[in-house]
């Protein structure tokens, strides 16, 4: 009978009743047929129960009772040594945990499909190139045009769907003054139907919602949204929303912005974006992007017709995207052929997208993965040492051992008797797991994004987690107490009974072990040590301004203002209490907003490199502390297009060091246009969009901004730079957010935020990096002293006879301690050079996840090192300590 | 009438015979052929012959399947497997021998 079919006795032992019972039922009536007296051929059985009873225990008794009985013993020998089982199970509980927990992130985020019909047959369209420095380098965004000449080119083999980047707007249910936040996502009409998704409430887009550009004002919620701001009321249906002035162009849905709810999406569907929860689902069209081919707002995903090969696909989307560029591109002025040529070498890739497509897909995919790599490491130094505690008690036991072969054991029984004993300690580790798992995945999700937007991701403790911890558990069960296990078995029983075993095979396997613990452990370290170099770099590095005490306030205006009116509320904040100076500007330095174009100096064709600009007001310079070395600030009469104030970078870039004050250049943008702009000033260089991109070449634009006839044109939004007088600039923040309609009442403040909470969300997946490598280096070390420490210390028991004699006959103290410290210093050292090499072959996989440090830089080198040598040192000194104490006379005595 | 012990250490061996010559028998049928061909000498009890088989089926001598009968009722019948077979070539050297035995020690005697 097969395991499983045992297992199915134990726990549903009926149907096997049935069928003894179903048997002895025939047999009897087969007696009476025979002409037997029923009562007779009843009684001639007996008792049935008895009989069903000897029957059932043929096959269960031996075995569960056997199993049973280990169970209890393991749990004893457990008790008998409860510090060490402690130590034990809580090390290993801490390795399952944190396993666990690292499988339900990388799961949710990266390998869980999508709760939709066709995820295994869904894959996400990217076009790889390669960059001028060789680097390849992907991008997933598409244009609306050239995603709908693409759908055509499919029809019928494979589905397209657009899905836009999640982003977060606001949205007001009533007056603009109930402001509220939501995750918005632009999705094809047709999606909800190819993902086979019903409504949970009213209805779903259909392909009908989304045919003309601004046509249909209509959302579907998600069932989460429905929950969590309506209270799951019916009466959502037909609720209106208008939709804040998030975009930044008018596009064709820049009426009211008034959208009707019509439906709630099935509670399971949050999205097409594994970290985000969308709220709102609009369709396509209702994007301002939808008739620009050249706005890449949304991803494109391909639900492919069952049965239809992957790469004719790719092929013709890779042809219908060309095609599209190629003639985008006719239309261009200021390209050379190769730049032209360069741009169109691209390559339309279709990869799986079952788990969906996300940027924080995207962001934690190594990251997570090289967790994953340390968690396991770590595991596997917990599993040594648990191995290790095994193999020594073994050793101890190895006299019971051996009488229960004497008495008749098989080897067998004896392999069964340390693996339950095994299981026992596993299962009671991955129950403190369990707990440890369930605490901290919740824990590092929330350390993802920025504490104002923090990442949501659905973390269901179901099946999938379930399997991998119990598997996880008898894997890690069977790989500490497989060895040990074998070892007993293998007992003869004749040598240990006299007592004269060889420990010397064993101590090969202990030192083996310790050896491999410090080689992962240095592993850890070494990672560990890049990561907080990399944390420690990004966020030291100069930012070129000073975010003390600046707050930075996103206002919007009901409809666009003349910048008249921006600057009266600028005025208004410098005359409050506690502001120190004010700045105006398009958006907040490292606040995400960017803007880009090409440069031409003296009427030359633009070299190929972008520049940034960024729209700023007089004062915003100031405010932000960045030094002017050359030239002025922007006077209130300047205007954009004229004046331009740049940084050095853009000097050293365009104008070749010279000092570009006075000297002009021309902003080329996409059409060819070029847009003549005056230097009237030189600030120093300052991080723009992203702290890890090297210094841009940047230039400043005056914040108002004067039409073809002069006239100056209206805004409807803009970001204060407010510096502070106090420590903490929050403590103005609700006096802020009141005094900006005061001044003037068409404006509202959307978000506020410390400009120093943007630097630091700059480096928050780094942080994280650091923060848990860091935590599990902390642990690794820690287990992987404490079994160095409990190798040595019971080696040093075990030889207690020999260290007598030793120093009997003469052998000095230092004798001893220097041999037990080799002893120690050997095993270590062969396992950080072990750990040395490994750790050099693998830093290709974690390079892109690191900052201006150089892995092979020596001081990377040298801190695991001096970390493990610190803890061996730890660890062996209490063994030298016992083993120089040892009275030779009272030893010898004992024996 | 022999006592049911009689046929303690013999029943495995009679029950393997009985199956290797004629398969597919159920309990009530083996019960009878036993009781047939020893001419009512021997008898398996229903008590023993069932656990017997059973511990039969787990050891992997003789396997088991549900059947239905022409009458329309089920039955378990078994069947020898190869390592019954096997058990039963072991089981008939042993009984040789020990009836050997036992008849040289009534000669001797």
């Amino acid at each position: 009978m097969s395991l499983w079919s045992r297992i199915a006795n134990v726990f549903g032992g009926d149907g096997w009743s049935r069928e003894i019972d179903e048997e002895l039922e025939s047999h009897l009536a087969e007696a009476a047929e025979h002409g037997r007296d029923p009562a007779e051929a009843r009684r001639a059985f007996g008792s049935r129960l008895r009989r069903r009873e000897e029957s059932r225990d043929v096959r269960l008794i031996p075995w569960l009772d056997s199993l049973r009985a280990d169970a209890v013993f393991g749990w004893r020998q457990l008790k008998k040594k409860k510090v060490t089982s402690a130590a034990a199970i809580l090390s290993l509980g801490l390795a399952i945990g944190a396993s666990t927990s690292a499988f339900r992130l990388i799961d949710a985020l990266l390998l869980r499909p999508l709760p939709v019909a066709n995820a295994e047959r869904l894959y996400g369209l990217s076009r790889h190139v390669t960059l001028p420095d060789g680097k390849p380098a992907s991008f997933d965004g598409w244009a609306y045009p050239s995603f709908r000449q693409m759908r055509a080119a499919v029809k019928g083999q494979a589905e397209l769907i657009a899905v836009s980047y999640a982003e977060r707007v606001d949205v007001t249910y009533r007056t603009d003054l109930e402001m509220e936040k939501a995750h918005l996502q632009y999705v094809s009409g047709w999606m909800f139907g190819a993902f086979g998704l019903r409504p949970a409430l009213g209805r779903l887009f259909t392909e009908n919602d989304d045919l003309k550009p601004g046509a249909h004002p209509y959302a579907a919620i998600s069932y989460d949204y429905w929950k969590r701001r309506f209270g799951a009321d019916p009466n959502a249906i037909g609720r209106k929303f208008r939709l804040g002035s998030k975009e930044l162009f008018a596009g064709p849905s820049a009426g009211d912005n008034v959208y009707e709810i019509v439906g709630v999406a099935p509670r399971p569907f949050t999205g097409t974006e594994p970290g985000t929860v969308t709220d709102i689902f609009l369709p396509t069209m209702m994007h301002p992007g939808a008739v620009h081919d050249d706005w890449s707002w949304m991803r494109t995903l391909a639900s492919l017709n069952p049965g239809i090969a992957v790469e004719p696909i790719r092929a013709k989307l890779d042809a219908t995207s060309h095609a599209f560029e190629e003639n985008r591109m006719k239309g261009l002025v200021g390209w050379s052929k190769q730049d032209i040529a360069k741009f169109l070498a691209q390559k339309v890739m279709l990869d799986p997208a079952a788990a969906g497509a996300s940027g924080l897909q995207a962001d934690y995919r190594r990251g997570l993965a090289a967790l994953g790599v340390l968690v396991g490491l770590v595991l596997l130094i917990a599993c040594a040492n648990v191995a290790n505690l095994m193999t020594a008690q073994a050793a101890a036991r190895a006299r019971e051992m051996a009488l229960r072969i004497s008495i008749g054991a098989g080897r067998w029984r004896l392999v069964q008797l340390v693996l339950v004993e095994s299981a026992v300690l596993g299962f009671l580790a991955a129950a403190a797991g369990a707990l440890f798992a369930w605490w901290s995945a919740p824990f590092v999700v929330s350390r993802i994004n920025p504490p104002d937007n923090p990442a949501r991701l659905a973390l269901p403790a179901d099946w999938r987690v379930l399997g991998f911890g119990l598997a996880l558990t008898l894997g890690v069960s069977l790989l500490f107490g497989l060895a040990p296990a074998l070892r007993a078995s293998g007992i003869k029983p004749m040598t240990t009974l006299r007592g004269g075993s060889d420990p010397r095979s064993r101590r090969r396997l202990t030192h083996t072990l310790i050896a491999v613990q410090v080689a992962f452990c240095f592993l850890v370290l070494f990672v560990a040590g890049l990561f907080v170099a990399t944390f420690d770099r990004l966020s030291h590095r100069p930012t070129g301004f000073s975010a003390e005490r600046v707050l930075t306030l996103d206002t919007v205006a009901q409809r666009p203002e003349p910048p008249a009116f921006w600057d009266q509320v600028a005025e208004h904040l410098r005359t409050l209490p506690g502001v120190e100076k004010v700045g105006l500007a398009r958006w907040a330095l490292l606040g995400g907003g960017s803007w880009n174009n090409w440069v031409s100096v003296n009427g030359a064709a633009p070299n190929g490199v972008l520049a940034f600009f960024l729209s700023v007001s007089p004062g915003w310079a100031e405010a932000m502390k960045i030094p002017f070395i050359g030239g002025r600030d922007f006077r209130p009469v300047d205007t954009y297009p004229g004046v331009a104030i740049v940084n050095e970078t853009f000097a050293k870039e365009f104008f070749h060091g010279e000092d570009p004050v006075g000297k002009s250049f021309d902003m080329v943008i996409f059409q060819g246009k070029r847009i003549p702009c005056e230097v009237v000033g030189v600030v120093r260089d300052a991080v723009y969009r992203d702290i890890h991109d090297p210094i841009v070449p940047q230039a400043y634009f005056p914040f108002a901004s004067a039409g073809a006839k002069g006239e100056l044109q209206p805004v409807d939004q803009g970001t204060f730079v407010v510096r502070t007088r106090s420590a903490n600039p929050l403590a103005l923040a609700s006096i802020l957010r009141r005094e900006i309609p005061r001044a003037r009442p068409e404006f509202r403040v959307r978000n506020i935020r410390t400009q120093a909470e943007l630097v630091e969300a700059q480096t928050i997946r780094e942080r994280l990096l650091a923060m848990l490598a860091l935590f599990f280096a902390a642990v690794a070390l820690l287990l992987a002293g404490i079994g160095l420490y409990g190798v040595l210390d019971y080696s040093v028991v075990e030889r207690r006879r020999e260290i007598g004699i030793r120093m009997a006959i003469g052998a000095q103290a230092g004798d001893i301690a220097r041999r037990i410290a080799f002893e120690a210093f050997a095993m270590v050292a062969v396992g950080a050079l072990a750990g040395l090499a490994v750790g050099m072959a693998s830093v290709r996989y974690v390079q892109t996840l690191l900052y201006q440090v150089n892995p092979t830089d020596p001081g990377m080198l040298v801190w695991p090192w001096l970390t493990i040598l610190a803890a061996t040192v730890l660890a062996a000194l209490p063994a030298i300590f016992r083993a120089v104490r040892i009275d030779p006379a009272a030893m010898l005595r004992a024996e | 009438m022999p006592k049911p012990d009689s046929l303690q250490g013999s029943l495995d061996l009679l029950v393997l015979k009985i199956l290797s010559r004629r398969p597919g028998l159920h309990g009530y049928a083996i019960m009878s052929a036993i009781q047939d061909m020893s001419d009512e000498i021997l008898r398996a009890e229903e008590g023993s012959l069932y656990p017997a088989l059973h511990r039969m089926e787990e050891a992997g001598w003789i396997g088991a399947k549900w059947i239905v009968k022409e009458t329309g009722r089920r039955a378990r019948i078994y069947e020898l497997t190869a390592a019954g077979r096997r058990q039963l070539d072991r089981e008939e050297e042993r009984w040789r021998a020990v009836t050997a035995a036992v008849n040289r020690v009534l000669r001797m005697a």
